[in-house]
């Protein structure tokens, strides 16, 4: 038991450091998403059921789904390259 | 603030928590060290007393109901923060929405997704209510379960089926799911007062342990919490979906 929690928890710290490595919000929110699994097997090695029953719905499905749709519409809006607005440069600028 | 000030700030900042961070975790018992003496207590007590098989429910919405009362309120306000923020843009961007829509309107995604989305949906619909169902039996309760059909609603939007999407509109019903549910929690509290006893007292009759039907007020608080969620999800994926994000900030403004 001790082994597999070893396991699950050190996945799960590599998948994290994956997501933080990830630059682009897309691809990170599926990479996200893979973390969540891993962490919900981690929960389910540490006998927490209800807490992995909860990580799987939000880590897998809630979360990388809203940032998705999130980064759809500003893909749609915005096209693909910066449109309008040097106003929105400058305003990163400052 | 000039940068160099930001970066000293920042790292006095991460610096302080990091001391903060060692300090607490060296604290900690050691890593799968002796169950806590209130873990003990409830495993003994729980199945006599509330005649539910999942201890972790009997404490999340019995023992200590106030406390997930809170944690609703965090979810229920974070959301409705989040839905006011959104709505606000709306009338600014009339034009990008319609364009949005227009978009949404012609298929497009795989095949294979499509039908991937919907095979899977009918399953995790089921399941989701399943665990709001039997939250007092086995792992599993209102907040999982509620995530769960949260997400069957979010495959509705992956399969393509716009025509299903239409009719979840207008989009009145998700701010009154997600309303009753947390008035429901708070109220079933009261329930408590008034039948003498204290807020969020187990006031009815618990049943016979393992039958759907126990646990007394603890399955109808998962059934609330479980809308809650729902609400809450569907409301912030529409949210989302319909307007918020596409408002670029207006020419001029926003110099914050």
């Amino acid at each position: 038991m001790m082994a597999l929690q070893a396991v699950a928890l050190t996945v799960v710290a590599i998948a994290a450091t994956a997501v933080v490595l990830v630059d682009d919000p897309v691809r990170q929110s599926m990479v996200a998403s893979i973390m969540g699994l891993f962490l919900t097997s981690a929960f389910f090695a540490l006998q927490a059921p209800d807490v992995a029953l909860s990580m799987l719905a939000v880590s897998t499905v809630v979360i990388p789904a809203l940032i998705l749709l999130a980064a759809a519409r500003v893909r749609e809006i915005a096209g693909p390259g910066p449109r309008s607005g040097d106003d929105h440069d400058r305003d990163e600028g400052g | 603030m000039p940068p160099r000030v930001r970066t000293l700030l920042m790292g006095l900042a991460a610096a302080s928590l990091l001391g903060l961070y060692v300090w607490g975790a060296a604290g900690l018992p050691d890593f799968g060290d002796t169950v806590s003496v209130y873990g003990t207590k409830v495993a003994s007590v729980v199945s006599a007393e509330r005649q539910t098989t999942n201890m972790v429910s009997a404490v999340v919405f019995d023992y200590r109901g106030f406390d997930t009362l809170g944690e609703e309120m965090i979810l229920f306000i974070s959301v409705v923060a989040v839905a006011l923020l959104l709505r606000d843009a709306r009338d600014e961007t009339f034009e990008v929405t319609a364009e949005a829509e227009r978009a949404e309107r012609s298929p497009r995604g795989s095949d294979a997704v499509r039908a991937l989305g919907l095979a899977v949906l009918g399953v995790t619909f089921l399941v989701g209510l399943y665990v709001v169902a039997h939250g007092q039996l086995t792992p599993g309760g209102g907040f999982q379960g509620g995530a769960v059909l949260g997400s069957a609603l979010i495959g509705i939007y992956a399969a393509g089926n716009f025509a299903t999407l239409r009719m979840l509109e207008p989009r009145g019903w998700m701010d009154a799911v997600h309303a009753a549910g947390a008035a429901g929690l708070a109220l079933l509290g009261l329930g408590g007062l008034l039948a003498g006893g204290a807020y969020f007292q187990n006031f009815l009759y618990t049943g016979t342990s393992g039958d759907l039907i126990s646990g007394g007020t603890i399955p109808i608080d998962n059934v609330a919490v479980g809308l809650e969620v729902v609400g809450a999800i569907a409301l912030l994926a529409a949210e989302v979906l319909h307007d918020g994000v596409t408002a670029a900030p207006p020419p001029g403004e926003d110099a914050a």
